[in-house]
């Protein structure tokens, strides 16, 4: 049985069309979610995509945590639904609560965008078990908002726990890693039980050869998708 | 009807990276003296009789800032008008602070 992935569209989200693509070429049938929708569609795990959410006028990713639909997410998330978000996904959940920290203005003012080398720091993610600990990979990003900040006893927790998923490396062309300023280098950051996975950079935009990132990754972010489809393809059939 | 303030400002913990960029700018500009600028946002709300200071709080709290990274004030400017709620009139017309800056 083919797997079910809710993408949803917030009115100033931008990159819901590639997230269900990266879905649908991971071989799960890519379900839209609407922000105003407060149903599920019975979807055996969402992705929320990249963008401006209402426009992120008040802050990124604010107003959306609070949408009907982030509302269902939310409960489904903490019922163990695996829950990706990335960039202005991310900013959602940690707006929503689903993680802890937040994601401000760049150190650098700057909106970013440049193919940036990450390290795989936790693999006990449904997003990330089609990855090696330690594995390096190139991944888009895109943002000014996206230095991620945590309480000092959040950030030790995130530590302690091993829950840092993501973190940004140095060994790039550019020669620099860390262009957020994001505290640790945090690039992206799961919860406790695996299921919830926040990042900065777009994996969906790394999936196939002709559109990824020049810099020798390619499709380097389609195994998210993969292992989260075989994950819950075992999951629905069992 | 009042007038309610709601000043947010982020942590001083958390680097403010706009404020660094203005201190930068006013040495350059020509007006030395100033050791540290922190960014923030300032909301004015025109609120009826029916929002009470607990609601006030909760819509800072829960809407208008975010307390992961961000403190704020809320303040009525008005108390006299008969808000419900407020913590006594300012005679004098100042503005008067119905809470205290949250720090959570």
């Amino acid at each position: 049985m083919t797997a079910r992935i809710g993408v949803i569209t917030f009115p100033g989200t931008l990159d819901d069309v590639d997230a269900a693509r990266a879905v649908r070429i991971a071989g799960a049938e890519p379900v839209p979610l609407w922000h105003a929708d407060s149903e599920l569609s019975g979807v055996d795990a969402v992705v929320i995509p990249g963008g401006f959410s209402y426009g992120d006028y008040l802050r990124a990713g604010a107003i959306a945590a609070q949408a009907p639909m982030m509302r269902a997410v939310v409960d489904a998330a903490r019922g163990g639904m695996p829950v990706l978000g990335i960039c202005n996904g991310f900013q959602v959940l940690c707006e929503a609560g689903l993680l802890p920290g937040a994601l401000v203005r760049n150190a650098g003012l700057k909106f970013i965008c440049r193919d940036q080398l990450l390290r795989v720091e936790s693999t006990d993610t449904v997003w990330l078990s089609g990855y090696r600990a330690g594995q390096q990979i190139v991944i888009p990003m895109k943002n000014a908002e996206g230095r991620y900040v945590a309480l000092p006893g959040d950030l030790e927790r995130l530590e302690g726990e091993g829950l840092v998923a993501l973190r940004y490396v140095g060994e790039t062309v550019a020669g620099q890693g860390n262009w957020n300023g994001s505290m640790n280098d945090i690039a992206g950051i799961r919860s406790a039980d695996g299921r919830v996975l926040g990042m900065m950079p777009h994996p969906e935009h790394a999936v196939e050869e002709l559109t990824g990132p020049r810099a020798g990754g390619g499709v380097d972010g389609l195994a998210m998708f993969t292992a989260a489809v075989a994950a819950l393809t075992t999951a629905v059939t069992a | 009807m009042a007038r309610v303030v709601v000043d947010v400002v982020i942590k001083p913990e958390i680097l403010d990276p706009q404020g660094k960029a203005i201190l930068a700018a006013l040495g350059r500009l020509g007006h030395p003296g100033v050791s540290s600028v922190r960014q923030g946002k300032h909301f004015e709300l025109d609120v009826d009789d029916s929002v009470s200071d607990a609601d006030l709080e909760q819509l800072a709290e829960q809407v208008l800032a975010n307390p992961v990274i961000e403190n704020w004030t809320v303040t009525r400017l008005d108390t006299a008008a008969g808000a419900a709620g407020a913590a006594g009139a300012a005679a004098d017309g100042q503005p008067q602070s119905s809470g205290t800056t949250v720090t959570p």
